[in-house]
């Protein structure tokens, strides 16, 4: 049985022009241990997902509009507010994108671990400030008994992502939902935040949600992935197959547009495949219609009147588009 | 042709005394840093935070005031000019920016923002700034009925549009681009960089390219300038470099590069370079690099190595530049 299993979630925000389906009818399952990855461009759902299974949409703007977020057997949409605070920061824990601002300048970081330690694991004063040491330790701050008493400006872009880490860990979380966490930092400074994620599920076991624009990062963390567009999966399956066989146009362009790095490099140097334009606007979202249909080139007719049918593939690969068999 | 040659540029932040009697000290941003770049090439600067990758840039385009050192464009020091003849300079060195949410300013319409550089550095009748104009936008891909909009009205991508515009007004023959996709989607990206190699081909444009992601300048750039705490660790042209390269630091950034394809994945070698880098204000003895380098030994510790040619001009600053080698090829024992 999956750790967590999401049916048909709907999340809908209100906006000055009416009410938009950010997220549009979304299911997928994670298992025990497994890591899976969100892909998409900026504006597309990656985030709000994770916000909708923390129980953490911005109150009176979005909300859970239908669908269903069970893990471990437990119902979240109708869980109490005791109940998801109990649940987020101890079996459900996220680590923010932006590392600079999602600590709290004015307390220790330390502190700010222990208070995760105090609150979900009743740990003493004493016992939660020398585990949060502990913790830093684990992940990799050099000098971490002394280090646990600085506040957050004393640290590096990474040391404080690695905080942010240390305190999601804290409670040995059951699912780690990563939001771009390595965006705001230099890539041998992610290099090392994905091996550390890597040690931890391996020695906690933990499944992880890894949102991101990279597919490079993808490729290296995940086991399956989603492809998000406009709020709908445009595609899901393992990362293997989507990359060597993408069935839907946005996949392709998102793998494509992106200059790699060529080893060995050749004096070559062709254009980079453009995908036009850009994410249609948020009172676009949940017309009955292929929402990429503006900037494919493979559109025909069909892509603008009716939203395209789930097509499955071999291992588990589906794909939103009413083309997945040609391309 | 050289048109940008840069010498021993050296950019000095004082930084705050510890008390009143102790000297003042600075923070070397860039420390002697020196390059040519031919015209009509690209030249990128790659780095991580933190580097002094923006403030070479800056002081090559006179933007931060340069400590020392000389930086000549067709032959002629930029460093010391000052009145008309800065005002003249500016009109052949110009600017592309990082963030295009900031970089535009709010309330200028996008004509007024792309006429701006004529308006100030050049005495041209409204008709002929006019007609610059309309001839920019079509060639940065807008449409003419776009100049009355204000920059809220574009997307990420299209404003990044106006500042290359901008950039292009004043015919420039050197264009500095400060991160110019790092602020946009991924799909987006793909559009400016390939609109920036098109402008460089169609205006014969010579490119001082500023980017941390090795994709991009891999992308992008002839030459390449790797700088590391303020310095240039190695500089070569673009096969040289990616496919040689013979400073560790480089070496390491290379293999920290995520890859989609699975068979380059499994032949990349993983370079750990654990910690992170020295205080910049209290610099080490010997090799900046030295306390993350796998290849560090007594001499890397006491002796700065000096940015020496390791053959067809391809530079490293290391003493033990052909060892990079072993580090990438798991195979090869070091001798």
């Amino acid at each position: 049985m999956s750790l967590l299993s999401v049916k048909n979630l709907r999340i809908e925000l209100s906006t000055r022009a009416g009410v938009a389906p950010v997220i549009d009818d979304l299911s997928f399952d994670l298992a025990a241990g497994e890591a899976i990855s969100f892909v998409g461009e900026s504006g597309c759902g990656k985030s709000m997902t994770a916000l909708g299974l923390m129980g953490l949409l911005p109150e009176g703007i979005g909300r859970i509009a239908g669908g269903s977020i069970t893990f471990d057997g437990e119902e979240l949409t109708t869980a109490s507010e005791a109940r998801l605070r109990a649940i987020r920061g101890n079996d459900i824990s996220m680590i923010f994108q932006e590392p600079m601002t999602s600590l709290n300048p004015v307390y220790t970081v330390g502190e700010q671990i222990a208070e995760v330690l105090r609150e979900h694991q009743r740990l003493s004063r004493r016992a939660a400030w020398d585990m949060a040491a502990e913790l830093l330790d684990a992940v990799r701050i050099p000098n971490a008994a002394r280090r646990v008493s600085d506040y957050p400006f004393q640290m590096s872009g990474g040391q404080r992502q690695r905080v942010m880490i240390a305190m999601a860990l804290a409670c040995k979380p059951k699912i780690l939902i990563a939001d771009e966490p390595t965006t705001a930092l230099d890539v041998t400074v992610q290099a090392q935040i994905f091996d550390l994620l890597r040690d931890l599920r391996r020695d906690i076991g933990s499944s992880i949600i890894l949102i991101t624009h990279d597919m490079g990062a993808v490729a290296e963390m995940a086991d399956r992935v989603i492809v998000m567009y406009a709020g709908r999966k445009a595609e899901l399956g393992p990362v293997e197959t989507i990359i060597s066989h993408p069935r839907h146009p946005y996949t392709k362009g998102l793998i494509s547009c992106v200059p790699h790095i060529i080893s060995p490099l050749t004096d070559a140097r062709e254009e980079l495949t453009e995908v036009p334009g850009i994410v249609p606007p948020l009172g676009e979202f949940g017309a009955d219609a292929c929402l990429f249909a503006s900037r494919c080139a493979h559109v025909t007719d069909q892509c603008t009147s009716a939203r395209p049918k789930p097509q499955m593939f071999e291992a588990q690969h589906e794909a939103e588009c009413w083309h997945a068999e040609d391309l | 042709m050289t048109l940008l040659s840069v010498t021993d540029l050296s950019v000095h932040f004082p930084v705050r005394r510890q008390g009143l009697f102790r000297p003042r000290q600075f923070l070397r941003a860039v420390d002697q840093v020196s390059f040519d770049l031919p015209a009509g090439e690209t030249l990128a600067i790659v780095g991580e935070s933190g580097s002094g990758k923006t403030t070479a840039a800056l002081a090559v385009a006179r933007l931060v005031k340069a400590a020392g050192g000389s930086v000549k464009l067709d032959g002629l020091e930029i460093l010391g000019t000052e009145g008309e003849a800065l005002r003249q300079l500016r009109s052949t060195v110009q600017f592309i920016f990082q963030d295009p949410y900031s970089s535009l300013n709010p309330r200028r319409r996008a004509e007024e923002l792309v006429r701006e550089p004529l308006d100030s550095l050049t005495d041209k009748s409204p008709a002929e700034k006019q007609e610059i104009v309309d001839a920019l936008f079509a060639a940065v891909g807008l449409r003419t009925e776009q100049q009355r909009l204000f920059p809220h009205q574009f997307s990420g991508g299209q404003r990044q549009r106006i500042g290359i515009a901008r950039a292009l007004a004043t015919r420039p023959r050197l264009v500095i681009c400060d991160e110019p996709v790092s602020a946009l989607d991924v799909a987006v990206q793909a559009q400016i960089l390939n609109l920036l190699r098109r402008l460089q081909e169609q205006f014969n444009l010579t490119y001082l390219f500023v980017s941390h992601d090795l994709g991009v300048v891999q992308h992008m750039s002839d030459t390449i300038a790797v700088m590391y705490m303020g310095r240039i660790v190695e500089r070569a042209d673009r096969m040289r470099l990616f496919n040689n390269p013979q400073h560790p630091y480089t070496a390491a950034l290379l293999s920290a590069v995520p890859s989609v394809n699975a068979a380059a994945r499994a032949a990349q070698k993983r370079i750990l370079i654990p910690g992170d880098p020295p205080d910049p204000v209290d610099l080490p003895a010997g090799c900046r690099f030295a306390n993350r380098c796998p290849l560090a030994r007594e001499q890397c510790r006491t002796i700065e190595p000096d940015l020496t040619d390791t053959g067809a001009g391809h530079m490293a600053a290391c003493h033990f530049p052909e060892e990079t080698r072993t580090l990438r090829s798991p195979g090869v024992q070091t001798a």
